[in-house]
């Protein structure tokens, strides 16, 4: 928990959020361009090396990627896709994979544990697992198949944005390895802008007509910003999925089925009271004597 | 002088109390990972992660209870032509004009309709449970299972909740004899002939 960041949302929290909106802080992100990454892995590194993480095995697959998926402890994953266009065009995709930090986030929907989620007014999506249950809701919620459990623990881990070198006016330990200034750092609106420039550029300059910026709509905006040469197909980047949305079911049982619940458990209650009041207990025929 | 019935044998005690038990400890827990205004009971109970951790334990415990239950009462719980003329005046009961009604065996299907709809919830809860046991293990591609088992853990849960509810009202407060009977086994012949005749023919052959 980082004290200079305010919280604006907390997971399983019944009533309002302490000191909401007594400050506002400014929303930040990540931007990403696909299009000057050039798979060093400097920033895996690096994100190992700040956040103290162990080293652990790679699993090698024909691939240059290091693993196949992101992992308790290894946060930050480039995605390697040999791609072939439609037009037969061969284009080799890497795309820097870690927790997307949506604004309306799966993972807090699904959580049960108070407060071991919470989200920061700057966009930050963070665990807290001295206050994680390891019950691996966020798994379910999340449409970015990020959260990671640690079974020797039973707590949930991920990319946390650097929250402490963020809260101290710093970037992510990520942005600062990065050699070839494809990641950047800065508030949402200025990474946007920058996002937008770049994309228009490699549309005019270059044969990527169809360059854009992802930042997903459906969770309401990413505080991790991607520049794809071709924003018509992110699943070509390693699985980044087109819509991604907080799944149907996670809101159908945190809503409707949760007030459904409620009133039925009140209404039995109830109902077996007012029945008892009003016809009692059943009484045996011929008592003995 | 007349002799007390044995409805409940000290196995069928054991065996209900140990079911009563697992499910009361899967029952709370659940609820306080249902609602975080309920998030307290699992503090009370030795904090979330020790609930998280126990819960599907106990829960097995309840299913084990509730497949020994299955060969120990699958006769007696048969759905008979008596329990359908039962269940069509069963207005009668729930307004205790328990006189009208057509005499029946052992358990009436109040008691058959809970034990049937506590196996099949407990079969759903036990699939989705598997799932929400070990949702990291399954792959992306078969994500569908996880939002399925969300869905399906806490629907029938809810089912069970309505039951139990039901089951723990009438057996202590409504029929006064039956909590008494399933600690301690016995019933008194005016009770049995009460409420259930044809159990009373039965066991006694008068």
């Amino acid at each position: 928990m980082s004290a200079n960041l305010r919280v604006q949302a907390i997971s399983g929290h019944a009533g309002p959020v302490p000191g909401a909106g007594t400050q506002r802080q400014e929303r930040v992100a990540k931007l990403i361009d696909t299009t000057t990454c050039i798979g060093c892995k400097a920033c895996e590194v690096a994100c190992l090396e700040w956040n103290d993480l162990p080293f652990r095995e790679t699993a090698f697959d024909n691939t240059y990627q290091t693993m196949p998926q992101t992992e308790w402890n290894y946060w930050n994953l480039i995605k390697f896709n040999e791609h072939t266009a439609p037009d037969g065009t061969f284009q080799w995709l890497m795309r820097k994979d870690q927790c997307m930090h949506c604004a309306d986030p799966g993972c807090m929907a699904a959580c049960p544990a108070d407060n071991a989620i919470v989200q920061y007014q700057n966009g930050i999506v963070d665990f807290q697992q001295d206050y994680c249950i390891g019950c691996q809701y966020c798994v379910t919620g999340c449409p970015f198949n990020i959260p990671r459990f640690n079974p020797a623990t039973r707590k949930m881990f991920k990319c946390t944005l650097c929250t402490d070198r963020v809260s101290q006016g710093l970037e992510p330990a990520c942005i600062k390895a990065c050699p070839t200034g494809c990641l950047h750092f800065g508030t949402k609106e200025d990474m946007l802008a920058l996002a937008g420039t770049r994309a228009a550029q490699l549309r005019e300059n270059t044969a990527h007509a169809h360059a854009g910026v992802y930042d997903p709509a459906g969770v309401g905006g990413t505080s991790v910003i991607y520049v794809l040469h071709d924003i018509t197909n992110p699943e070509a980047y390693g699985g980044l999925p087109s819509d991604p949305r907080v799944p149907w079911s996670v809101r159908l049982w945190k809503g409707p089925l949760k007030w459904l619940g409620n009133l039925a458990m009140v209404g039995g209650l109830v109902g077996v009271t007012l029945h008892y009041l009003r016809f009692g207990p059943k009484k045996v025929e011929h008592h003995e004597p | 002088m007349n002799h007390n019935l044995l409805r409940y044998s000290l196995i069928e005690r054991v065996m209900h109390w140990v079911a009563a038990l697992s499910y009361g400890y899967v029952l709370l827990t659940g609820l306080a990972f249902y609602s975080p205004h309920l998030y307290w009971i699992a503090t009370v109970l030795g904090g979330a992660p020790t609930s998280r951790f126990w819960h599907p334990w106990i829960a097995l415990v309840f299913i084990g209870t509730l497949v020994w239950m299955l060969r120990a009462w699958m006769f007696d719980m048969r759905i008979t032509g008596v329990d359908k003329a039962w269940g069509k005046a069963m207005r009668q009961y729930v307004e205790n004009h328990d006189e009208n009604l057509p005499p029946i065996d052992r358990f009436n299907l109040g008691q058959k309709y809970f034990f049937w709809a506590m196996l099949a919830a407990g079969a759903i809860l036990l699939a989705s449970g598997a799932v929400l046991w070990i949702p990291e293990l399954l792959p992306w591609s078969l994500r569908v299972l996880r939002y399925a088992a969300i869905l399906l853990h806490v629907a029938a849960a809810l089912v069970t909740v309505g039951a139990f509810i039901i089951h723990v009202y009438m057996g202590t407060a409504v029929v006064r004899g039956g909590f008494t009977s399933i600690i301690r086994g016995e019933v008194s012949p005016e009770w049995a002939k009460t409420h259930h005749r044809l159990w009373y023919h039965r066991v006694t052959g008068k």
